[in-house]
């Protein structure tokens, strides 16, 4: 073994001052990594060991969780373990897509935090072999009207554009919710959704003994060391110091990197490719061999270094952005140099395949570490961690709701529709292009953003959804409600659901009544996706979500993709024609808790959140489904936070329609109208489509009510069992509900 | 008719422009890299948006300094017809073929909406199948669309009819004059930022941009005496 650099610590002082503690490792772990060795790890070693062991590489505390999902399906391709998961659209085709979270590093330095971590997503895609065609994020900040949540939304926001639009990937949807759990913690998850032919799909494997390995993208800096440990710990003053383990992004290198590693994997010549996302060098080089059943040496004197005197332990924790690791056989060199230069890029050769399952790291000719990859990759202790029923779900549990009767419920729509989750998104999305490829047929503000596929009559719906104050309520049924959500939202779109991508955000689970959380909803995201039919094909945890008031609501996101059979299939929420007919689909019930209305109103979040029979869902989506493709639906809105109110005033704004509504309720008007129960769907149809409409639903043994028809006047109109509840212009409506988030961020 | 589309290292939307030609006049095009050494083959030549060079120093400050643009200035002075759209049109003021400069919108923040523009002008090869003062729907996505010129400039551009669209309604970016698009006084090289290419379908929202590509095929038929048809 070589000397190390003077500033580390030595074999010794690491071991007998615990200075592995420093990076997380436990003392049980420490001792699991000597057995492993043999010997005591240096400082390269238990850098290395650390970041590979963190929660974020390792999912040791999430793995008895994420077992419970549902992962195959006749048409799933990949399911997780890869960088991202394969569904089959058919005429060979397939759909990739993965969701991940950039919580941390968006806490710290929004712009960069919010855009690496689309860089991120996008590499997960590519590497697949997979061209990115949409982008969709997921974010949650604290309450609007504090100065340092404004500052951060408006530079993650910033930061998703600066590097989505750049790279010409459209951003199409998304979602943007606010409630204080998340102040000083924002949740930023991205989404990226791919198109592959399945002959082209590549795995991050070092095949063939002897093969070289090439490194290609910018050189390695000391950005971003230990990114994957300070992700997976709670955030304090402390770790906000660590702004060093922030990366920054280059988008137009990573532009030159995707086409140049997309033709590369298009002439045929890739054994393996993986990006360096998390723990860099590290993560991808020990991952592709232990895939392969392989080992692998790196000569790290060959690795492009941005900075002199850069260690061992540096390069391999380095998170740099934009570098890709790949394998081919020796004799294709020649042609994978080339086709980089065209791109304006070096591929060094930094390593080789070896057949001793090991990684060796030489520096200046000398052995500097090695490792089992097996070890490294496989053999992290899984915890199972305690789990508690917290007590603030029994209280909720049984609470009961007796709020008084709000009266004046013009001014409780307007309130509502005020709120910044509800309000119009304008603000942020008109920031990205989402038009850049000319396939984006339903642009952000609709149930699901509809991106088409050239040169067949196919589209994709995708969405992302989570209503964490429904899981917060009761982990298990916000689960439910969460994917049963996101399949609303996709049929709405005219899609057929296909599978489903997740991204765990949650507390410390080392407390058991989070850990009870996470145990909890992923109860209610498995079962959902085994009764709605949508596996989930891979997905990123986000634990130790916490700041100085405690953890955030447990937010599990649902990134779903449907698959529209026929282009002439996609609806839209807007309501289309004058004298269109209105109906509400489903049960509506006294169910306010954890609403929008609850929450804005009445100031609360409190009592149980709406139940949801997956049967009862599956039935609607299955029969609304048919209904769009059988020609029946001219519009078709799902109903979520607001209620009914305001998915009729969303149909009516987007489609620039009023709408005169009665609707037969035995339930108190502000309750008939804000309340969020499931399984709920508002459609249109034609005059002429009622009949058939009807006669499919009564079939279908949906329950339904018309309530109502799209009139060419400007105003909304709605009654509650004949008595007038709500009258207002739509303009007034619509400058309400998109006036909100611009006023707050002047 | 031949169209080549230009990509540069961060060229976003040249898939775009390609597929537009081929879905509006059907006509052969080529994608043609930023070291091309001779464009002769070509009668239309189109730099598309995106992010050439990221952006880096200044909106197409390095890429009129690719080989390829002494090319584009060599066809631009023979006549043949040159559209920049967004950082084409960019890279267009950066390279000195149109006059003016762009500059940061004045909202700060990108932009990408639907965006109504007015014909101005409709007597050159790009807009000729437009009626005058017709008002189309065509999007936007830029960040650095505010056009910017002195008063001589504007009042020359006034007076040689190179003003071709402006915004009507909603400036989008504080253009001088609410300008959207310019061309040279020749008429052969057209500089706009709102994106033609991204409205040639009804499924896409717009197919407004439609005449601009068929107005160009219009255009070589009649100054090559290409029978129609």
């Amino acid at each position: 073994m070589a000397l190390q650099s003077v500033k580390e610590p030595t074999v010794e002082q690491i071991a007998d001052q615990k200075i592995y503690q420093q990076f997380g490792v436990t003392d049980e772990e420490f001792e699991k990594i000597c057995g492993f060795l043999g010997r005591k790890p240096n400082y390269t070693e238990i850098g290395v060991f650390s970041v590979m062991w963190s929660e974020h590489c390792s999912y040791k505390t999430s793995k008895p969780i994420l077992r419970k999902f549902p992962t195959t399906g006749e048409r799933v391709l990949m399911g997780p373990g890869e960088g991202a998961g394969i569904v089959d659209i058919g005429d060979n085709q397939a759909v990739v897509f993965k969701i991940e979270s950039h919580n941390h590093p968006s806490a710290v330095e929004p712009y960069q935090g919010a855009a690496t971590g689309v860089g991120g997503i996008i590499r997960d895609i590519f590497s697949m072999g997979a061209r990115p065609i949409a982008l969709l994020n997921s974010l949650r900040f604290g309450d609007l009207n504090n100065d340092r949540v404004k500052y951060l939304f408006e530079h993650v926001v910033e930061g998703i554009a600066g590097y989505g639009n750049c790279i010409g990937i459209p951003t199409v949807g998304g979602e943007v919710n606010f409630d204080d759990s998340y102040e000083g913690n924002p949740l930023v998850n991205a989404m990226c959704v791919g198109l592959i032919d399945h002959d082209q799909i590549q795995k991050g494997v070092a095949e063939g003994v002897g093969n070289p390995v090439f490194y290609v993208g910018p050189a390695t800096g000391r950005d971003g060391i230990h990114g994957a440990t300070f992700s997976s710990e709670e955030l304090t003053e402390e770790t906000q110091a660590k702004r060093s383990a922030v990366q920054v992004g280059d988008p137009f290198m990573e532009k030159l990197v995707m086409e140049a590693c997309l033709e590369l994997i298009d002439s045929g010549i890739v054994l393996g490719i993986q990006d360096m996302g998390a723990a860099g060098l590290t993560c991808s080089s020990s991952e592709m061999a232990s895939k392969a059943g392989n080992g692998m040496e790196l000569y790290l004197d060959q690795v492009p270094q941005r900075e002199e005197g850069m260690t061992p332990y540096e390069m391999m924790l380095s998170e740099s952005q934009e570098r890709m690791l790949f394998v081919i056989k020796p004799e294709h060199e020649e042609q994978a140099v080339n086709i980089f230069k065209r791109w304006g890029l070096d591929c060094p050769k930094v390593g080789k395949v070896t057949n001793d399952g090991s990684l060796k790291l030489f520096h200046h000719r000398e052995l500097v570490a090695d490792m089992p990859v097996t070890a490294l990759v496989d053999e992290c202790p899984v915890y199972n961690k305690p789990s508690k029923v917290p007590e603030y779900y029994e209280s909720n549990q049984n609470l009961e709701l007796t709020y008084e009767e709000v009266v004046d419920l013009n001014q409780a729509l307007k309130d509502v529709l005020a709120s910044p989750t509800v309000a119009s998104k304008e603000w942020v999305y008109n920031q990205y292009d989402y038009m850049v490829r000319t396939s984006t047929a339903v642009q952000p503000g609709s149930d699901a953003a509809v991106v088409t596929i050239r040169g067949t009559r196919k589209a994709l719906a995708m969405t992302t959804d989570c209503n964490s104050r429904f899981v917060y309520l009761d982990p298990e049924v916000g689960g439910k409600i969460a994917t049963s959500e996101a399949a609303r939202n996709i049929v709405c779109s005219g899609a057929e659901p296909l599978a489903i991508t997740d991204n765990l955000n949650f507390g410390n689970p080392d407390k058991p009544e989070i850990f009870w959380q996470l145990d909890q909803s992923a109860e209610g995201i498995a079962e959902a996706c085994n009764v709605l039919n949508t596996p989930v094909i891979g997905g990123n945890v986000s634990l130790y979500n916490e700041n100085s008031k405690g953890a955030i609501n447990p937010t599990p996101v649902i990134g779903m993709v449907g698959l529209v059979h026929d282009v002439d299939h996609i609806t839209t929420q807007g309501f289309k024609n004058d004298g269109d007919i209105i109906f509400l689909l489903g049960e509506t019930k006294n169910e306010l808790g954890g609403s929008e209305f609850q929450k804005i109103v009445h100031g609360q979040t409190e009592g149980k959140p709406p139940v949801l029979d997956l049967n009862t869902e599956k039935r609607l989506l299955d029969t609304v489904l048919q209904a769009i493709q059988k020609g029946f639906v001219a519009s078709a809105h799902d109903l979520s936070e607001g209620g009914l109110a305001v998915a009729l005033s969303e149909s009516c704004i987007s489609g620039e329609k009023g709408a005169e509504v009665n609707f037969q309720s035995d339930l108190r008007p502000d309750l008939a109208l804000f309340s969020e129960s499931q399984s709920r769907i508002l459609l249109t149809a034609s005059a002429e489509e009622v009949e058939q409409l009807e006669q499919w639903l009564t079939e279908q043994a949906v329950p339904y009510q018309i309530i109502g028809k799209v009139t060419g006047s400007s105003n909304l109109n709605i009654k509650v069992d004949g008595q007038q509840a709500i009258q207002s212009s739509v303009e007034q409506l619509e400058k309400v509900w998109k006036d909100a988030i611009p006023c707050l961020m002047k | 008719m031949n169209f080549a589309v230009l990509v540069f290292p961060g060229s976003n939307c040249d898939i775009d422009c390609y597929n537009a030609v081929e879905d509006t006049v059907g006509q052969s095009v080529d994608y043609v890299w930023h070291t091309a050494a001779d464009l002769s083959k070509y009668d239309c030549i189109i730099l598309p948006g995106g992010f050439s060079y990221g952006d880096y120093l200044r909106s197409g400050a390095i890429s009129r300094f690719a080989p390829v643009m002494n090319e584009v200035v060599k066809a631009a002075e023979q006549g043949k017809y040159i559209i920049g759209i967004c950082n084409g049109f960019q890279i267009l003021l950066e390279s000195g073929l149109l006059p003016g400069a762009m500059r940061r919108n004045n909202t700060v923040k990108f932009r990408c909406h639907h965006s109504n523009l007015k014909v101005q002008n409709n007597t050159n090869p790009f807009t000729q199948e437009y009626k005058l003062g017709e008002v189309i729907d065509i999007p936007i996505a830029h960040m650095e669309g505010n056009y910017y010129c002195d008063e001589n400039t504007l009042a020359s551009l006034k007076e040689n009819n190179q003003i071709v669209f402006t915004y009507e309604g909603d400036n989008p970016n504080g253009s001088v004059a609410d300008i959207a698009g310019i061309c040279n006084e020749k008429g052969n090289v057209l500089g706009m930022m709102p994106h033609p290419e991204r409205a040639v379908h009804d499924i896409l929202g717009s197919a407004d941009g439609k005449k601009m590509f068929t107005s160009v095929l219009s255009a070589w038929r009649e100054k090559n005496g290409v029978a129609i048809g």
